[in-house]
């Protein structure tokens, strides 16, 4: 099938899809719809109208547009709903690289949800999004954070959902919420999730150092150009062409990263975009860790990549070793190191988790063990 | 690639035991936190925001994003920021902005860093004490106070104690002065890293590992470059080295006064330094630190060059160097009674820019005092004839200008 006729096929199964979702919506009670707030930051979510819940579900708004990343950034195994709105059918330009720029008015959400387990949170698969619910039986919210394009540029937003799960609350300077992770084999473990201020939103959101404007992450050709987990028939940048989110004429071969569990890519394409979403927001040529010399993007090498690197200042962040990657030796390389430590001055990233990501680990130490030299 | 084998003056590696932090104490009061924390977020330019005396706890780092702020307590043992508990965030205080103030107030026990700075510009660290209070350990965080890729910079009459990598410190950065603090008990007091046009005067560094470094690093967007280091008191710098292994620092020998690491045009002179067990002055090539050739960018230069010092007061120090190799240099060199000479050098020269057989003059080593000895311990050569050089080096180099701070730092200078 050529693009044109992919388009084409999109645009009548997107009318199915959308007609889908509005009677599913219908069904509830809520009337959930958008509302930029060009100045103010309502203390309440539900001011926006892109995500609400009532204590039994949570509801997602017809007008806004769920997306998916090819890997995402790992936050303590929470699983996460995105959204983005433009306001009265707006498009957002295309970018090869850089994230794209999406009008003013633009609201993108996030809401960080878990599984349930009693009292505890566990390990599991996004919940089905058919009807656009989550019901909350099975679910518990912990978190919303909004992007919103301002007329100055993005502003970052922590709402953090209250124990009824009817309402998150703008939170600015953040919160630590004591939790309990149910693990696979039945053991617990406490850890404290952060939920970030609004200066540490910035911290991984100011993608380049110099400008200091904040950024979507996610929000990027590479990230998105994959099967949709919500319309399972298209290219997630297809579909955002047809229905007139994403401009069509600029959109041309875009890169694709990896599915970082996806056993058909190779290692190395998936440790890659591993490392691409959770690492380069900050580890690239302009990003606030540029001051380590490291870069973590699709396209870095050598000594820049952390093959055969010294650190600069990492501190307890060497974890005792030599070199950022030490190719074939996973237990000597730096970089294995901060993704499995869990000390405050030592993991990476720096924000945004408590917890080991065992799984994402192993992918890195795979990685790792493939390569080939010595250094120095 | 075969790696250079590293020149033995740093040897000696970081011990790098883990002292687990103090636990047992009861729950701090975090009342402040959302206030402060509020203020921050809050910002605007030109606000200055007090901080009373008292001690406040965080559990979580604080940061500031707006350009403009000044953060002021009531005195550096009067208003304390104490993360003793903190459970999440690598620094104390970050900032990311520039036309920065911060005085008159204490960060302890930071997890990692304590006070970072990154790209601003006129930046101001008055009379702030970043400490440990368990004093060195390992478990420490890396940096006291930390500017990296900032311009005009004053750093003055502040205190550091015990960073696991250095108490004072600024990196990549341009127009810098670091004057009349006190740095102790760091495994680097003061570290001047990939900075172009640093003053370092009227300090004190005493009883850290290394007193004050002047280091070139590879792999960075910058080099640096005209560091003049004059007037302090560098004495004792005897602290066994409890750097974390694998950081660059792990590698300094305990014992070491004033340390130029592949850093150029470096000024060094009317400094009283005293009783460094290792040596008072160490010059050296990043070679000496376990570099090869391959782990660095192309464009990067390894070699010190035009380094100056004179007129310093030396007394007493490398009669006690740090670990088997240099201790068996020193018996070499000096006897079992003697001590190792004011100045280390490690040999490495960048043969590719000799002219007639020689460096250039203007990239010489040059110890003009006639009095001081040089050591030249054969880098090059796996140290195999090291040797007394002092008649060597005495030259003198053009002097490097003052560092004076721009607008709106201009009248600070």
């Amino acid at each position: 099938m050529t693009r044109s006729q992919i388009r084409h096929n999109l645009l009548r199964l997107s009318f199915a899809i959308c007609g889908f979702w509005l009677v599913a919506a219908c069904s509830g009670e809520r009337d959930v719809s958008p509302t930029f707030h060009a100045d103010e930051n309502p203390q309440n979510l539900g001011d926006w109208g892109m995500v609400a819940a009532d204590g039994k579900d949570l509801v997602v708004s017809d007008a806004v547009t769920p997306y998916d990343l090819a890997t995402p950034l790992f936050s303590d195994y929470a699983l996460k709903l995105r959204t983005v709105w433009t306001p009265d059918g707006e498009t957002a330009r295309y970018h090869a690289t850089d994230a794209f720029d999406f009008p003013v008015g633009t609201v993108v959400t996030k809401t960080f949800y878990y599984p349930k387990e009693g009292s505890a949170v566990s390990i599991g698969a996004p919940a089905p999004l058919s009807a656009k619910e989550i019901p909350l039986t099975d679910y518990r919210l912990i978190e919303t954070r909004l992007l919103v394009r301002r007329a100055h540029g993005w502003d970052a937003l922590p709402y953090v959902w209250n124990e009824a799960q009817t309402e998150a609350v703008l939170k600015r300077t953040g919160d630590v919420k004591a939790m309990t992770l149910a693990l696979n084999d039945g053991a617990r473990e406490e850890f404290a999730y952060l939920v970030p201020n609004a200066n540490q939103c910035a911290a991984c959101h100011v993608t380049n150092a110099a400008t200091k404007a904040l950024q979507p992450i996610g929000l990027k050709a590479r990230h998105l150009n994959k099967q949709s987990a919500y319309s399972p028939a298209f290219n997630q940048l297809d579909h955002w062409t047809a229905s007139g989110l994403l401009s069509a004429e600029e959109v041309d071969a875009p890169p694709a990263n990896a599915d970082w569990t996806d056993e058909t890519a190779s290692v190395k394409a998936r440790a890659r975009a591993y490392l691409d979403i959770n690492c380069s927001h900050c580890h690239n040529p302009n990003g606030a860790a540029d001051t380590s010399g490291l870069n973590l993007e699709p396209d870095a090498a050598g000594p820049a990549l952390g093959v055969c690197k010294s650190p600069i200042a990492a501190g307890q962040g060497t974890g005792g070793r030599q070199f950022g990657i030490a190719p074939g030796a996973p237990e000597a390389s730096i970089l294995a190191f901060r993704m499995e430590t869990t000390e405050p001055a030592a993991m990476m990233p720096e924000l945004g988790r408590a917890l080991a990501h065992d799984e994402g680990v192993a992918l890195i130490n795979e990685w790792i063990t493939a390569m080939e030299g010595t250094c120095g | 690639m075969k790696r250079t084998i590293p020149f033995l003056i740093f040897l000696t590696a970081a011990c790098g035991q883990q002292t687990p932090a103090g636990d047992g104490e009861a729950e701090a009061d975090l009342s402040y936190q959302e206030t402060l924390l509020t203020r921050l977020i809050d910002a605007r330019p030109g606000d200055v925001i007090e901080i009373p005396e008292g001690t406040f706890a965080f559990d979580r780092s604080l940061s500031l994003t707006v350009d403009g702020v000044t953060i002021r307590g009531a005195g550096m043992d009067k208003t304390t920021l104490s993360f003793k508990n903190q459970i999440a965030g690598a620094e104390g205080l970050l900032v990311t902005a520039g036309d920065f103030t911060i005085e008159d107030l204490a960060i302890e026990d930071t997890k990692g860093d304590a006070l970072k700075i990154t790209k601003g510009e006129n930046i101001v660290i008055r009379r702030v004490r970043t400490e440990w209070t368990g004093g060195p350990k390992t478990s420490n965080g890396a940096y006291g106070i930390y500017p990296v890729q900032t311009k005009n910079v004053l750093m003055e009459e502040n205190v550091a104690i015990a960073a696991a990598d250095a108490g004072i410190y600024v990196g990549q950065s341009q127009n810098v002065i670091v004057r009349n603090n006190r740095a102790e008990y760091n495994v680097a007091g003061i570290e001047i890293e990939n900075t172009f046009d640093a003053d370092v005067y009227g300090n004190t560094a005493v009883n850290n590992t290394g007193g004050i470094l002047v280091f070139n690093m590879p792999n960075l967007k910058q080099p640096g470059a005209r560091t003049r280091i004059f007037n302090n008191m560098i004495a004792e710098n005897n602290t066994k080295n409890f750097g974390v292994e694998g950081t660059p620092v792990a590698s300094i020998p305990a014992g070491s006064g004033v340390v130029v690491n592949s850093n150029d045009d470096v000024e060094i002179f009317d400094n009283d330094i005293r009783n460094n067990r290792t040596a008072n002055i160490i010059v050296s090539s990043i070679f000496s630190v376990g570099y090869g050739e391959g782990d660095m960018q192309s464009d990067f230069d390894p070699y010190p060059e035009g380094i100056y010092i004179y007129d310093n007061r030396f007394e007493g120090g490398g009669g006690n160097p740090d670990g088997l190799e240099l201790q068996a240099l020193k018996i070499a060199v000096a006897g079992p009674m003697g001590r190792l000479p004011d100045v280390l050098w490690d040999g490495h020269v960048d043969e590719a820019k000799f002219e007639n057989g020689a460096l250039p003059d203007a990239m010489r080593l040059c110890v003009a005092d006639n009095g001081v000895e040089v050591l030249n311990v054969d880098g090059p050569n796996g140290n195999k004839n090291p040797r007394l050089a002092g008649a060597d080096h005495r030259c003198a180099h053009e002097k490097l200008p003052e560092v004076v701070l721009n607008d709106p730092l201009a009248d600070q200078t």
